[in-house]
């Protein structure tokens, strides 16, 4: 394959996954990898490198419009970023130390965990319980707007949606994706934060999160230009589309192929793991 | 909550729209530099076989920004890209930055902290952090 054609192959790949990944909410890197890898034999350190780099791209693109509808809660998001960049380093790290088998296996199980996190039902938003003292000295408590105008919340359980932020970067370092199911979790199931709060407030811890561990991705070389630039720019459109089709798509189908085609990508790199075939 | 008090210059509100338009400008702009890099790229190697099966890491001097700096000057297709990308990952770091002034405006000292210790990792892994 000549690399013209391996550009716009891969670029017409990731202008998918943008797309798919921004209307089902899972983001477009939890399948970059594996199609890199996969379908365009990428070696595994450059696909988890390109696909980082994507993930900050929709993260800040994403967050640059939800920051201003006022749903991101700025002050939780600069508290947990403590955890998820001191993981991510973590994670960055890590990818020297465990061969490319391991990786491949443990993000096959992760992958499997996202998309089952994601159809996880949501929890009633509950605002009327009684503030935590330590989120009340962190000035943690927020509002967001709703139909009938500003409505209050009270964060919780802190100290634990802290340690779930921390597994949530070391697996964004480790395998190249934004673990935003694993940031929703904390903070909406943990922390009891209203679902549309931990989900702009996990978009808008992304890019940090990544950034985190880009820097170390660069100089161990796994990011390559050739790869990176076809995901990047394809991935950006893809999802900038996705956000603007979701408003009127029926996206109830498109879960599900969604949610298939993950299905068949988590066991074949748990497969391609196990037997050494990456 | 003192946040929303009048007399406070930068209002939780006008944080959030100066952090919109800073992540926008720096995700357009890290695009348009990969786009113009992708190009050069196609242009001078579109033929050539693609190799991305096995791992050798990259160029030194594409490791660390200073030297992608060097390489995007002298106008190497990859050196611009990875300008690009580098760009992309500064966006986030950009957005730290200012809400550390952010918060420091707005006197509110434990989250300057809490945001110069988010700084102090993300420099370290850009600038110290080895393999």
């Amino acid at each position: 394959m000549s690399v013209l054609m391996f550009t716009l192959l891969v670029w017409v790949g990731a202008v998918l996954a943008g797309f798919l990944g921004a209307l089902t909410g899972l983001g477009g890197g939890v399948v970059i990898v594996p199609l890199l890898a996969l379908v365009f034999g990428v070696d595994l350190r450059y696909a988890i490198g390109a696909s980082l780099v994507s993930v900050i791209g929709t993260s800040s693109g994403a967050a640059a419009a939800y920051v201003r509808e006022g749903y991101t809660n700025i002050r939780v998001g600069m508290f947990l970023e403590i955890a998820t960049t001191l993981g991510a380093l973590c994670g960055a790290f890590l990818t020297a130390a465990v061969p490319v088998e391991g990786i491949a296996v443990v993000f096959g199980i992760v992958l499997l965990l996202s998309a089952f996190l994601s159809s996880w039902p949501r929890p009633e938003d509950n605002i009327t319980d009684t503030p935590d003292a330590l989120a009340a000295h962190l000035r943690l408590d927020g509002s967001y707007p709703t139909p009938q105008g500003l409505r209050g919340y009270h964060v919780h359980h802190v100290p634990l949606g802290f340690g779930l932020m921390f597994v949530a970067g070391i697996l964004s370092g480790l395998l190249g994706i934004g673990s935003g199911a694993f940031k929703v979790l904390a903070m909406d199931q943990a922390m009891r934060i209203p679902f549309k709060v931990s989900t702009t407030t996990s978009n808008f811890m992304i890019g940090v999160t990544a950034a985190a561990s880009a820097g170390v991705y660069l100089r161990r070389g796994y990011i390559d230009p050739g790869v990176a630039m076809p995901v990047m720019l394809g991935v950006l459109l893809g999802s900038l589309l996705g956000t603007r089709v979701l408003v009127v798509a029926q996206t109830q189908i498109l879960r599900i192929i969604f949610g298939l085609v993950i299905l068949a990508l988590a066991i074949e790199m748990i497969y391609k793991g196990l037997t050494g075939g990456l | 909550m003192s946040v929303f008090g009048s007399r406070q210059k930068w209002s939780d509100e006008r944080v959030e729209q100066v952090l919109g338009n800073l992540l926008r400008v720096g995700v357009v702009a890290a695009a348009v530099v990969v786009a113009a890099g992708g190009f050069l790229h196609l242009a001078r190697h579109g033929g050539a076989p693609a190799d991305h099966h096995t791992f050798h890491g990259e160029p030194q001097d594409l490791q660390s920004p200073w030297g992608i700096l060097a390489a995007a000057l002298a106008l190497r297709s990859g050196g611009v890209i990875q300008l690009g990308l580098l760009l992309l990952i500064a966006t986030p770091v950009a957005r730290v930055v200012f809400s550390v002034f952010a918060f420091a405006l707005q006197r509110d000292f434990t989250y300057v902290v809490l945001t110069l210790a988010v700084l102090g990792v993300l420099l370290y892994s850009l600038f110290v952090g080895h393999a």
